[in-house]
């Protein structure tokens, strides 16, 4: 870890304005990403801005009938806020999937969206990585990428992107509420937020340098069975190698995002429609351009399979 | 005291305390946190700095040069040692490569420097400044390829064979040809390595973390090319090693060589990614076994071929040697080869051999039960042998695999294996699966020096470590037993250089042997009481807090009198291990639920039965069954070191990527321990069980996996990736 400095924000705007003009700075707020990554050297910000007094830390109904969840909400509160868990199983289902206990105790919902890549390659700073060191190349391909993604990789990168709770976030097609440095807000639909890697794999979001997520809107309810099925190697405290997150009508329409597969949470519209069909007719519609490293390619089944037993879930 | 005759009755048959369920003595330190290991061992007269190792970059090939002016120069640095400047040091007689390497690489996270700081984040933060210039050489990283050019191992006894293999394998009507294999897998104990040094003048004291006081010594005296006798070494505590603390690690070479340049005591411990690519693991194997029976299921011909791989001078993974032992059958052979590879040293790994080798065989002959339409607890039981199947003179000294099996079954409710594939419950595929466990009792010449004060307290010290095992309480149990006092009344102090040798910790042989050297050096003490008092030794009797001889007796703190007695003595064995075999059995049975849209298997629940000779603790000694078997899930459903066959390193080199079992992994184990003694192994008429509870347990998952799906897999780790093509399509 290199030595920086660091402050506690005082207000939205001034964090975002220093974040925007230091780009050396970083935000901190749970830190359980981030620490872990300036130990390691991977990241390494001269200046960290504590987030955690901005008072971010409610969630709140909308006047359209919705949620509106700070940035700083953690992810147990989230988790186990009687609105959420009611109206958005989904959400609370995916969150008490991840991680453990004590993490979701500090880990925040801005923080869960912004995490990095779990790619071994990554986190070994003596390995060419293309994310870590733009252009240096990627270990992954042609290296172990058994948990690498299948599909919207690129020559550059082929990561995922790890978390579940933005698998559940997409599938309820959460909006991104931020603030940049000019003091300017946006609000950005969650589809938009992560990019593929393409020749950047570098820059994972559209945030711009300093750009503070706010809050995650919630959209009103949309009923439904909200199912959230994570697959993993070990019953607990393990990342996805898929995970399907869908909420599905009693007529058998829905939608649906999948985990584990890609450098952001993955979700074509054009396959929610499939849903009535079946697993094999949605999964091909997702999966339309699926590319494995030979390692992965259970993963292109495992969807398919997995995807199955949610909606077998669904009607039982 | 010599063991070359079988034990008769002695004062540890009375069992007051020997065989009794008493919490482990240490357990308040730990729960409470006051007992101090390696890394937190304090003086507040003592100032230590803390070391950061710094580990090559490239598997193999040679450091041109080390810019470490730098390192030097950023803050809080006191001294930065580099394998180039560090001066004399040899490797040591354990170790197969270099732990504090020279220019030379030898595989990836070699140690290559240690920084001194006057924080842990200062020496982090500086070991990252250095920079290394290297000319990478083509080394060799995938074991199968490697095959090709294996050889002969020239250390163990690689080969072994009786009768006519092959013409009996041939003339076989059922027969079984399959090969298996085994990743690479990691100790990944709790506590890294982690060692503190400091100098006074050429003395050198060391706290670490070690399972074998002596071996570490001697390699460290020889490491750093100084007399052994100037070497203290501690470690009274140990967060766990599975084999991973057997022998010298870099840690304690590193804290030593920055304490002498920083000219302060110097705390290092090895990050996690070093636990994996600096230290040992246990090596992947390919196996081959061939197996032929009768229709009745007569076994007729066995024979198991394993290769494996390391570093130059290293060895095999010795996976065939069960197979020589645990079944009968005329005809039989086994082999091994070992491939040049250049990834990390592999090395001794809690049941070096058997654990690898029990994966591969409880599959082979589940298959060969099926095959001859034999059920597998039936086909083991035929099978059995009471005497060493090459050598039909050499009996065992005890051996009830068959009592375990019976009693397993029965307990488990066996009789329901159905045919694979045919229990559902909801989405879960359900099997059954059974495999022997079998592993061999080892003893090792072990000392204790035990002293008895004025105060009737009576004090064990010796070199002995307690890895987590419970060593401190059967040894208080052993010493309480023989001088007849109560547990509270002894002292335990273990893991000192300065106390006896003994056996350590390894190979399951810790607890028989180390408590046999206590068992020793309290009969010198019984003795040297008998003779002060003038006492009749035939008639002499200790028991409560008394000794007694004839209708005199006395308070054992008066009987010593106010300066105490001691007595001091190693247990050495004779030949009985030779004319008698002496091995551990058990049988291990499993019920599985396997996903059937996602092939994620659970376990459901586990059953072991052990045959292990006296169980000294039975609190203890579950606790040991259990966690191995715990080990053993993970050796069947999810752990593997991934090799990168390119760059040549272990790459889910963290607790992260290399998965270990969670709590949520395990819910229901039971253990049943065989009432029985085996007079020939020791005074204490036990042996060991950390280890047997490990071996069967993956191929008993595998072997459920199996009859749970119908989809046999014979390459471990058994992922899910590996099952779904089997499964029944999703509808
Ligand atoms: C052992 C372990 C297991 C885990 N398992 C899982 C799992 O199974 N599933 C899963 O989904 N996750 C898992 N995680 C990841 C965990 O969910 C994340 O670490 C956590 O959600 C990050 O939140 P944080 O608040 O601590 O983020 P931080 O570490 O504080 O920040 C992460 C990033 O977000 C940025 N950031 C934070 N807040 C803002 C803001 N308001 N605006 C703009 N940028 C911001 C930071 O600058 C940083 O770049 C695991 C983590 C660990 C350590
Ligand atoms: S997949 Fe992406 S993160 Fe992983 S090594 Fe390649 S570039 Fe780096």
């Amino acid at each position: 870890m290199r030595p920086f400095t660091y402050e506690r924000a005082s207000s939205i705007e001034a964090a975002a304005k220093v974040a925007a003009s230091n780009s050396q700075a970083k935000f901190i707020a749970g830190g359980t990403n981030l620490l872990d990554l300036m130990k390691l050297e991977i990241e390494t910000p001269a200046h960290l801005i504590d987030v955690n007094d901005l008072g971010l830390d409610k969630i709140e109904a909308t006047s359209e009938g919705g949620l509106r969840i700070g940035a700083l909400v953690r992810n147990t509160d989230l988790a186990a806020d009687e609105t959420v868990r009611r109206d958005y199983g989904l959400l609370s289902r995916a969150l008490v999937a991840g991680a453990s206990g004590q993490l979701r105790n500090k880990a925040t919902t801005a923080g869960n969206l912004l995490q990095r890549t779990r790619c071994p390659y990554f986190y070994d700073t003596n390995q060419p990585c293309n994310k870590r060191q733009p252009g240096s190349g990627c270990s992954a391909i042609g290296g172990f990428s058994r948990q690498h993604a299948v599909i919207g990789t690129s020559d550059a990168c082929i990561a995922t992107h790890p978390s579940d709770m933005a698998v559940a976030l997409r599938t309820l097609d959460a909006t991104i509420e931020s603030v940049k440095g000019d003091g300017s807000r946006r609000s950005i639909p969650i589809a938009d937020l992560h990019r593929l890697p393409g020749d950047t794999p570098e820059i994972e979001t559209v945030l711009e340098p300093g750009e503070f997520i706010t809050a995650v809107l919630l959209p009103r309810p949309l009923g439904g069975k909200h199912i959230y099925r994570k697959v993993r190697d070990r019953a607990s405290y393990a990342f996805a190698l898929v995970s399907v997150g869908a909420v599905i009508q009693p007529d058998g329409t829905g939608r649906v995002a999948v985990g584990g597969i890609a450098h952001k949470p993955w979700r074509v519209e054009a396959a929610d429609t499939e849903l009535p069909n079946g697993a094999r007719a949605t999964s091909r519609v997702l999966l339309a351009d699926a590319r494995s490293t030979g390692q992965n390619r259970f993963k292109i089944d495992l969807v398919e399979r997995t995807l199955g037993a949610v909606i077998a879930a669904a009607k039982g | 005291m010599q063991f070359d005759t079988p034990a008769t009755t002695n004062p540890i048959d009375r069992l007051k305390v020997i065989g009794r369920p008493i919490p482990r003595i240490d357990g308040q330190l730990k729960t409470t946190g006051r007992a101090m290991y390696a890394y937190e061992w304090h003086d507040s007269n003592v100032r230590c700095a803390y070391g950061y190792p710094l580990g090559a970059a490239i598997a193999k090939g040679r450091i041109k040069s080390m810019d470490i002016s730098a390192a030097k120069k950023a803050p809080g640095v006191l001294a930065v040692v580099t394998a180039l400047d560090a001066g004399k040091r040899k490797k040591g007689k354990y170790n197969t490569a270099n732990l504090f390497g020279g220019d030379e690489v030898q595989h990836y996270h070699q140690a290559i420097a240690v920084v001194v700081a006057e924080t842990f984040e200062q020496a982090r933060a500086a070991s990252v400044l250095i920079k290394v210039a290297y000319t990478e050489e083509k080394g060799s990283f995938d074991l199968k390829a490697a095959m090709d050019t294996a050889v002969k191992p020239e250390s163990e006894q690689p080969d072994s064979a009786v009768g006519d293999f092959e013409g009996a394998f041939r003339a076989a009507p059922v027969v079984l040809d399959e090969t298996y294999t085994t990743p690479d897998q990691s100790h990944s104990m709790m506590e890294p390595h982690a060692s503190i040094a400091a100098w006074d003048g050429d003395e050198l004291t060391v706290w670490t973390s070690s399972q074998m006081i002596d071996w570490w010594r001697s390699d460290l005296a020889t490491t750093l090319d100084m007399d052994k006798e100037k070497i203290h070494l501690m470690s009274p505590f140990i967060g766990g090693g599975f084999g991973g603390k057997l022998f010298l690690r870099a840690d304690a070479v590193l804290a030593a060589f920055g304490a002498r340049a920083a000219k302060r005591p110097v705390k290092v411990a090895l990050p996690r990614p070093f636990l994996v690519n600096n230290t040992t693991h246990r090596p992947a194997t390919l196996q081959r076994i061939r197996i032929g029976a009768e229709r009745n299921g007569k076994i007729t011909a066995i024979a198991h071929e394993s290769g494996s791989g390391d570093l130059p001078g290293g060895g095999p993974e010795t996976a065939v040697m069960q197979t020589r032992l645990l079944y009968a059958g005329a005809n039989r052979m086994t082999a091994m080869l070992l491939a040049t590879l250049d990834l990390p040293e592999g090395n001794a790994m809690r049941a070096p051999g058997e654990a690898p080798g029990l994966m591969a065989l409880e599959i082979a002959i589940d298959e060969i039960a099926e095959r001859v339409g034999i059920d597998p607890v039936q086909f083991r039981i035929i099978n059995d042998t009471q005497v060493d199947p090459e050598k039909p003179e050499r009996p065992f000294s005890h051996r009830d695999l068959i009592g375990c099996l019976k009693l397993g079954a029965e307990r488990f409710g066996w009789e329901g294996q159905g045919r694979p594939g045919s229990r559902r419950e909801g989405s879960w595929l359900i099997g059954t699966g059974v495999a022997a466990a079998f592993r061999n009792n080892l003893v090792m010449p072990s000392g204790a020096k035990v002293r008895l004060d004025g105060e009737g307290v009576v004090t064990v010290e010796t070199d002995m470590t307690d890895i987590g095992t419970g060593s401190y309480t059967i040894i208080a149990q052993t010493a309480a037993e023989m001088m007849g006092v109560t547990i509270d009344r002894v002292s335990v102090h273990l893991g000192d250089s300065r106390f006896p040798v003994s056996a350590g910790s390894g190979g399951q042989f810790g607890a028989n042997s180390a408590t046999s050297g206590v068992y020793a050096a309290c009969v010198k003490l019984r003795e040297a009481i008998t003779q002060k008092l003038g006492f009749n030794s035939d008639d002499v009797v200790f028991e409560n807090g008394e000794v007694r001889s004839g209708n005199r007796s006395l308070p054992l703190a008066e009987a010593v009198g106010p300066h105490g007695l001691v007595g001091e003595d190693t247990m050495k064995w004779g030949d009985l291990s030779k004319t008698h075999q002496q091995s551990t059995f058990g049988a291990h049975f499993v019920e599985v639920g396997v996903d059937v849209d996602t092939g994620e298997s659970r376990i459901r629940r586990m059953l072991a039965v052990c045959a292990a000779g006296r169980i000294l603790n039975p609190i203890t000694a579950r606790s040991q069954v259990i966690g191995a078997m715990t080990m053993g899930v993970g050796a069947a459903l999810s752990e593997e070191l991934a090799v990168d066959t390119r760059r040549g390193y272990f790459v889910n080199h963290d607790l992260a990527g290399y998965e270990v079992p969670v709590h949520a992994d395990i819910p229901h184990q039971e253990v049943i321990f065989m009432d029985e003694t085996d007079p020939m192994s020791s005074p204490m008429k036990a042996k060991g069980v950390g280890e047997l509870g490990l071996c069967g347990v993956a191929a008993a998952i595998a072997n459920a996996i199996y009859n749970a799906t119908g989809v046999r897999i014979r390459h471990y780790p058994i992922t899910l990736d590996k099952l779904i093509g089997g499964l029944p399509e999703v509808t």
